[in-house]
């Protein structure tokens, strides 16, 4: 059997989320996954037995080289404040800032994994000014750069790979992982912002539910109303990528099945869309934020013929919270 | 006498970065300080906003308790409306809230806290070999037995609130996710397949008949016959004298949790000198005299948090949150003896608040709520409205309380025109692993480790305490 992938995990800048989605995994589980993709997890903050010095040791081994680091996984923002300092996290027990064990880590690693929006681009953390000068590894924001630099090449010869999100679907990172571990995983998988193709080859919008309300403009005018979120909810689904409403969240969810608009929250500067999250801003009546491959003539002359088409099942339906006419049987008719 | 100082960090499976320092005088710990070694801003962030983003923003300070700071923020703003949500909506909110608090205290007894019972400091105790194949961290057979059974679970936020963590369904009018007449029969369906789960591993017993033990005499009987993992805990516990281990003050706080259409399932208090007071939320405060933090002791409707990175004397980015002055704890505990749960009441009456009486508690709270959520669930009137649209004022002020998993946790919310002018949320962790104060008093953790017996110098049941709290470091400094 080949060596097993030696995989550490560290975290800064963030939430956690991330890796409490990954536990979300199903069919087979997290720690079944793990083992179908050979990784061996040198170390977790939320998994591992060792804790302390214990851990200290693996990270010193890796950061010296004396411990073989196939994989290195970021969760969090790498924290460069205050003053380009890194105070704003210590990590516990070593004195020193993590920007610097992570700048030491991933000189050493085979892949570099940035895990989430926030490890990606900074994410949620650059809200309001980013008081806690929060970074991607490799981007800030949309700029290419953020901690390691733009020139960065992990051992292997990728980029950082940017499995963003806010927070991952597990099968994001898992199915990645998988490709690493069974060599098929190189730079023609990877998009322009070098997230994994497996998931941002399609739209949120692709499988929403509430397509055919989009078809025919029908919209929600308020929370729980069914119809689509684009034009008054804020919804981004057509200009975000990622397969949410293909590849479903716990079970059968998605944003958009749990009622709300889709933020897109895989795209570097979601956190900053210069309008309240849950209001589409609109310009002579027409949304700003238009689908990401459309003429803006052709979805005006567009939604304005199949608003006059609407049927009304459709119409009425999209402003209620529970379906009030369900679709015509021959049964029915008779 | 011997006298050292140890550091313990990384201290891991607690969500979030940790350190521990420790004084050890002749084998004990004289004095502990508690230290929150990350600091991101959300309270700085907020501000200029639109106040319904923080919908959006605020549950993405803790992917662990995501939904019960949904909770609190849909409250603060409901609160400002000066409105109600739907019957609906409050229902969802219970069920959503429950299914978070559940899974967290699911996966902190099985994948954070019980590890701790395989390593190797404990081999040739007459349980290790049993423990360690059960419980080690990652490969022990648990694992594989618990993570689909949660997965499973969860399956309740892909019906009702979309997906976990970083919901938006839950609202200040109410749920956006009407749930149809046949999604409330999968979900009465999928409750009773984790009842299944816990009735089979954790407790090896109905339900019912755990939270009819009504006393200690009660849980000794009951431990005498059966197995489940709930009994191989206190088995464990007994041996390591873990039930008069980690005793904090004794003074346990909660907000009163699942606020249903109907009232409240555990009330809201302050449990001291052997009593229950009526709650008074002007009388939390926050001291950061020991944080890296500007300013001086302020109520969270006042409250500031400029960092002071170079601040003489301060250890940790966590303020000193504190309830008429005084050091409080929360959690399940709290919570149970708040509302008076009579196993939780006689364990602390003999013993004091404990590790074995923390982790105890949280189990319960598994016993008790998954029951309830099958009421709540068929409680749900499907044609009913979900969600009213609720307009919000461009100024005032509001509170917004929750219980999450791991304790109390408030927001308090200042808006003017129309945008947040201040956030302040003070979280479950803050309170519980607050540093000492201007007074020199320490936090509750910190209370609890000193006098702590760490025979030569194994700090193995430093491992216990400090887990015992089911701490949130994400939560705690924010
Ligand atoms: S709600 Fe969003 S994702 Fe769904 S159909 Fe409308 S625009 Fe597309």
């Amino acid at each position: 059997m080949a060596e097993p992938l030696n995989l550490l995990w560290l975290q800064s800048g963030g939430c956690g989320g991330c890796t409490l989605s990954l536990l979300n995994a199903e069919q087979p589980n997290l720690v079944d996954r793990l083992a179908d993709a050979g990784i061996r997890l040198l170390w977790h903050p939320s998994l591992s037995e060792a804790s302390g010095d214990e851990a200290l040791a693996v990270l010193a081994a890796c950061a010296e080289g004396r411990e073989r680091l196939d994989i290195l996984c970021l969760e969090g923002s790498p924290m460069t404040g205050p003053h380009g300092s890194g105070r704003f996290h210590i990590l516990a027990g070593t004195g020193r800032p993590m920007i610097h064990w992570l700048r030491e880590l991933a000189g050493r690693a085979r892949h570099v994994v940035a895990v989430g929006s926030c490890a990606a681009w900074g994410g949620i953390n650059a809200v309001g000014g980013n008081p806690g000068g929060a970074t991607g590894l490799q981007y800030d924001g949309e700029t290419p750069g953020g901690l390691l630099g733009r020139d960065f090449r992990a051992g292997a010869g990728l980029p950082v790979i940017n499995v963003a999100g806010c927070p991952i679907h597990p099968g994001w990172l898992l199915d990645t992982l998988l490709g690493i571990g069974l060599g098929r995983f190189g730079m023609d998988q990877l998009d322009a912002y070098r997230r994994p193709r497996l998931y941002t080859d399609h739209l949120v919008h692709h499988g929403c539910p509430r397509n055919e309300y989009y078809e025919f403009k029908a919209s929600a005018g308020k929370a729980s109303d069914q119809g689509c979120l684009m034009e008054n909810l804020g919804c981004k689904g057509t200009q975000a990528h990622a397969d949410c409403n293909m590849r479903l969240w716990n079970g059968s969810g998605s944003c958009l099945r749990g009622g709300y608009a889709c933020i897109r929250c895989t795209e570097p500067g979601f956190e900053a869309p210069g309008h309240a999250f849950e209001q589409t801003p609109k310009l002579a009546g027409i949304p700003v934020g238009l689908p990401v491959d459309m003429p803006r003539a052709w979805f005006v002359a567009l939604a304005a013929l199949s608003k006059s088409a609407t049927p009304k099942r459709v119409r009425d339906n999209a402003v209620s919270d529970h379906i009030v006419v369900p679709p015509a049987s021959k049964a029915g008719a008779k | 006498m011997t006298r050292e100082r140890r550091i313990v960090g990384p201290f891991n499976r607690v969500e979030g970065d940790l350190e521990v320092r420790l004084d050890i005088e002749d084998e004990r710990i004289a004095a502990a300080s508690i230290s929150a070694s990350l600091y991101r801003g959300f309270e700085a962030m907020l501000p200029g906003r639109p106040s319904e983003d923080a919908l959006t923003i605020v549950p993405r300070i803790c992917g662990i308790c995501s939904v019960s700071q949904s909770i609190a923020a849909a409250a603060a703003l409901r609160n400002l409306a000066g409105a109600a949500a739907t019957r609906n909506g409050l229902l969802a909110e219970c069920l959503v809230g429950a299914c978070e608090n559940l899974a967290d205290h699911l996966t902190h007894f099985y994948l954070f806290f019980m590890p701790d019972f395989a390593r190797p400091a404990y081999a040739g105790r007459p349980w290790y070999d049993e423990a360690a194949a059960r419980f080690r961290a990652v490969e022990g057979t648990a694992a594989r037995d618990v993570l689909p059974a949660r997965a499973a679970f969860m399956h309740l936020m892909g019906l009702m609130a979309g997906k976990w963590p970083h919901t938006l369904s839950l609202r200040p009018g109410g749920s956006a996710r009407p749930l149809a007449a046949g999604d409330v029969l999968q979900l009465v369906g999928l409750v009773r397949d984790f009842r299944r789960f816990l009735e089979q591993h954790l407790f090896g017993d109905r339900l019912e008949a755990v939270t009819g033990l009504a006393g200690l005499d009660d849980l000794a009987r009951w431990r005498r016959a059966g197995g489940g993992d709930l009994r191989r805990f206190l088995a464990i516990a007994d041996d390591l004298g873990l039930d008069r281990a980690g005793r904090a003050g004794d003074r346990f706080l909660s907000y009163g949790a699942y606020a249903g259409p109907d009232g409240r399932l555990w009330p809201a208090g302050v449990w001291r000198d052997g009593r229950v007071a009526g709650l008074d939320v002007e009388a939390v405060s926050e001291d950061v005299s020991h944080a890296w933090l500007e300013g001086g002791t302020l109520p969270p409707l006042l409250g500031r948090t400029v960092p002071d990175p170079d601040k003489p004397g301060a250890y940790t980015w966590c303020k000193a949150p504190r309830y008429r002055g005084e050091v409080v704890e929360t959690g399940a505990l709290a919570r149970q003896m708040v509302a008076g749960q009579p196993l939780v009441r006689a364990l602390v009456a003999e013993r004091g608040g404990s590790v074995t009486a923390r982790v105890l508690a949280r189990l319960l709270e598994l016993a008790a709520v998954v029951p309830v959520m099958e009421d709540w669930a068929r409680a749900i009137e499907p044609g009913a409205p979900w969600c009213d649209a609720l307009a919000l004022p461009d100024d005032g002020e509001a509170v917004g309380l929750a219980e999450a998993a791991r304790g109390s946790l408030g927001h308090w919310l200042v808006v003017r025109q129309g945008r947040i002018a201040r956030y302040q949320v003070v979280a479950p962790t803050t309170w519980n692993f607050s540093p000492r104060d201007g007074a020199g008093t320490p936090g509750a953790l910190e209370q609890a480790l000193a006098g702590l017996a760490v025979p030569g110098g194994d700090l193995t049941p430093v491992q216990h305490v400090v887990r015992s709290f089911d701490p949130c470091m994400a939560c705690t400094v924010h």
